[in-house]
């Protein structure tokens, strides 16, 4: 129990650690996702193929080769960022393949009808898009979106390993110091169930307000 | 995996007229001098920071570093191996537990199922090698394990739930039991049905066997390490990347066409249809607590 | 049917790069840096016996040693990634020592053990015991026992070639400061300058590497392990200063194999008078161009 009272400046640094790599992360997985997902529907043959790729490699590249990759890879192009900059990076480009493939499914599940008709209206493109597919795609996407989030935070784990401040990396500091390492354990664990089952009630809170039932 | 979306099977657009077309080509075109600009950049970098002198490529040709990799590989295939056989077993077991009829078991089964899936592989993998102290290979495949286990028991569980309804009144009309009716109606049409599911959540457990590089279990990646950070070899590091990367990649996407492969076959196959199947969905990849 | 034609291609590329890795040269990459020509000859005491060590009598009964080792720190211990063969200053204390109990050098068994590890290691038997740059100190010898010590090293620092700000630890405020976690000079610098900005993992390989990249400003740890990597690539890295500490390096052995370790301190002062020591040392680290120095008294602390 002594470990959490006792260091619980540095619980909180490595919380905070982690919740900053996860909100960074999601924004930028996000933003990337949107934008593939755009690009594997585009009409234009050239953005479909760089968003399949870029979906399917990064889909299947262990996170860990990634993380290796770009902290200690992008230096050697005179890149000198912080650690944290590049583990968001990595984070965010991982997770932005699975966001991607949420969106697009999300946008399939609007029936073609739908634009045909909006269309039938008079609609333009943008307005179609915005008014009409866009907002039921968003609906039916909320709870993948939220367990790839949710995912996104259990990965950021691994930024520890190349030295950037978060949750898991307290046990080295801790272990050091001869705490309990099963107690250590214990509020580690906590923390990172605290942070997914935040993301977890905002997207069930988010999904009750917006979402559909089909 | 590449389904071509056509751009007319969207509710995004109209199937463009001769005009439309022509500006499409356009973009087309734009797009891709835009593409390979950026590639060609990246070339440019790859060959301005001197990752292609042969200081940094010679060491694969020799037998020492290619047995080094392959060893690599070979832990790392190990490793996989394992992990996947314990996992289907324990999703096998924790399945069952959460259909049993009895609630402690259901609830102990549940309990253990959401714990393991809201954990962190990681958290799970350094517990048991930090503070349980076992060796780098058994550590990663206990972790891995009930990871892997606990999503695939949901998989299995859903499976079987999943199965209508018919199929198992029927057989309790015939007078089979509870055990009978899961081993011989249902888990049959659930595993096909949800084949596809649990390969993908295989290709899962294979990129994580990279995590025993973080509790220097000697796979892959730390035969690449190695490699890379010889101050003997120049630091051969996106060399070493480039010849690492795409066997990973390509060990993963093999994995993950195949499941492609089976839901497709699968969909077609006429013994299915009593079962939804759930196609491989990247979402199936990410479970989490929902 | 395209797709499985494409799955088949797949399997045969892979396949191939498979066959094609299975040709190559023999033998290992040019190795960088000076090299030794002759390693010293340790002669194997066979009649050497130790009932009363647990870990000697395990070890007797399989036939060989399992020694705990680094496997990327050059001149002290590196493991040549082709070849597997571990060599360098630590690694000639542990055939010195091996060939005192009675076990031919050429049959130990090298392990890499992480510095996080060693305790564990040393504790569940993993290993009979550990020569590679540990530090004799207090809250260790609580988990493991001691031999030696067997050289004493100091808190360095190491830098870029043009790096001209960093002269010693005092100059590290607002520098980025690479380290071993959980090793003693990452403490030290945490606890003394507390200015510096710590960046940690788990060798000291990455750190060079990060050095090199202009990620971190400089890397600290004990004199010893920079002056290898500065001796392999002296056009760009530099040490520092001078050592801001006391390092004594000692031989990790079970805490409860008290036989054992006065064994090694016996062995060890055998070796240091009959000229082994030095001899080692010049065939090792001694390549980077720093004279053998005095070996520290040994430190037979009383039974535990």
């Amino acid at each position: 129990m002594d470990v959490l009272t006792e260091n619980f400046s540095l619980y909180g640094k490595g919380f905070l650690g982690t919740v900053e790599l996860t909100v960074y992360s999601s924004i930028l997985a996000l933003l990337l996702g949107f934008i593939m997902a755009s690009f594997r529907v585009a009409p234009v043959g050239s953005l479909r193929v760089l968003g399949t790729v870029w979906v399917m490699v990064l889909r299947n590249t262990p996170l860990t080769l990634l993380f290796f990759a770009v902290l200690l890879g992008l230096p050697r192009f005179g890149l000198v960022l912080p650690f944290k900059v590049f583990a968001v990076l990595a984070l965010g480009c991982y997770t932005s393949a699975f966001i991607c493939e949420v969106l697009r499914s999300g946008i399939n599940t609007v029936p073609t009808g739908q634009g045909e008709a909006a269309r039938s209206l008079g609609m333009t493109f943008g307005q179609t898009l915005s008014t009409v597919v866009l907002p039921q795609a968003f609906r039916s996407v909320i709870p993948p979106v939220g367990s790839t989030l949710i995912a996104l935070a259990k990965n950021s784990a691994i930024a520890g390993a190349f030295s950037v401040t978060e949750l898991l990396g307290t046990y080295k500091t801790l272990n050091e110091l001869g705490y309990s390492i099963i107690w250590t354990f214990v509020w580690i664990a906590v923390g990172y169930l605290i942070i997914t089952l935040s993301i977890s009630a905002l997207f069930n809170v988010m999904e009750k307000r917006w979402g559909v039932a089909r | 995996m590449t389904t071509r979306t056509a751009p007319s099977a969207t509710a995004l657009y109209d199937i463009p007229g001769p005009a439309t077309r022509k500006r499409h080509l356009l973009y087309g075109i734009v797009s891709t001098a835009l593409i390979l600009a950026l590639l060609g950049w990246v070339v440019y970098l790859l060959f301005d920071t001197e990752q292609f002198t042969s200081a940094k490529w010679t060491p694969f040709t020799y037998k020492g570093i290619q047995e080094l990799l392959l060893r690599g590989l070979g832990n790392t295939l190990k490793a996989f191996a394992y992990a996947a056989v314990l996992s289907l077993l324990l999703g096998a077991i924790l399945a069952v537990g959460r259909l049993s009829d009895h609630r402690p078991v259901r609830w102990i089964a549940t309990l253990l199922v959401e714990f393991f899936r809201a954990m962190p592989v990681l958290v799970m993998i350094f517990f048991i090698f930090v503070a349980l102290k076992v060796q780098p290979l058994p550590a990663l495949v206990t972790g891995l394990t009930l990871y892997n286990g606990s999503v695939l028991a949901e998989v299995f569980r859903t499976g079987i739930v999943s199965v209508e309804r018919g199929q198992s009144e029927a057989a309790y009309a015939l007078g089979l039991r509870k055990t009978q009716v899961t081993t011989f109606v249902l888990a049959p049409q659930a595993v096909r049905a949800m084949l596809p599911t649990i390969i993908s959540q295989l290709v899962v457990a294979l990129k994580d066997t990279s995590l025993g590089y973080l509790i220097t279990y000697e796979e892959f990646l730390h035969a690449g390490k190695l490699i890379a950070s010889n101050l003997d070899y120049d630091l051969p590091f996106i060399p070493v990347v480039m010849v690492i990367s795409p066997i990973y990649i390509g060990m993963c996407m093999l994995l993950s066409w195949f499941a492609t492969w089976v839901a497709e076959r699968e969909r077609r196959n006429p013994k299915m249809k009593a079962v939804e199947i759930a196609p491989a969905e990247p979402g199936t990849l990410l479970p989490g607590v929902q | 049917m395209l797709r499985t034609r494409r799955v088949l291609a797949a399997c045969a590329g892979l396949l191939l790069a498979v066959l094609a890795a299975a040709c190559g040269k023999e033998g290992s990459p040019p190795v960088k840096g000076p090299k030794p020509e002759q390693l010293p000859v340790y002669k194997v005491d066979t009649a050497f016996r130790l009932p009363a060590s647990p870990t000697w009598t395990k070890a007797k009964k399989r036939g060989y040693l399992r020694v705990g080792a680094k496997e990327d720190q050059p001149y002290l211990g590196e493991k040549d990634p082709a070849t597997g063969i571990y060599s360098g200053f630590d690694i000639e204390i542990a055939k010195m020592m091996s060939a005192s109990l009675g076990f031919d050098p050429k049959t130990i068994r090298f392990k890499t053990i992480a510095s996080a590890n060693r305790e564990t290691a040393l504790q569940n038997g993993q290993i009979d015991y550990y020569v590679g740059t540990y530090t004799i100190n207090e809250m260790r010898k609580k988990l493991v026992g001691f031999a030696g010590p067997y050289y004493m090293a100091g808190q360095g620092l190491l830098v870029r070639t043009d790096e001209h700000d960093i002269n010693g630890p005092q100059d590290l405020a607002g520098k980025t400061v690479c380290s071993a976690a959980g090793s003693t000079p990452y403490q030290r610098i945490a606890a003394d300058y507390p200015k510096a900005i710590l960046v940690a993992y788990d060798t000291y390989s990455i750190c060079v590497d990060n050095l090199l990249t202009y990620q971190v400003d400089a890397v600290t740890t004990d004199d010893a392990i920079l002056l290898g990597f500065a001796a392999k690539a002296p056009k760009e890295m530099k040490v520092v200063g001078k050592p801001f500490s006391q390092e004594p390096y000692g031989i990790g052995v079970p805490r409860s194999d008290n036989a054992l370790r006065f064994a090694l301190n016996d062995a060890l002062e055998a070796n240091e008078k009959n000229g082994n020591w030095k001899k080692a040392f010049e065939a090792t680290l001694g390549l980077s161009g720093v004279p053998a120095p005095k070996p520290p008294p040994i430190d037979r602390y009383p039974a535990t």
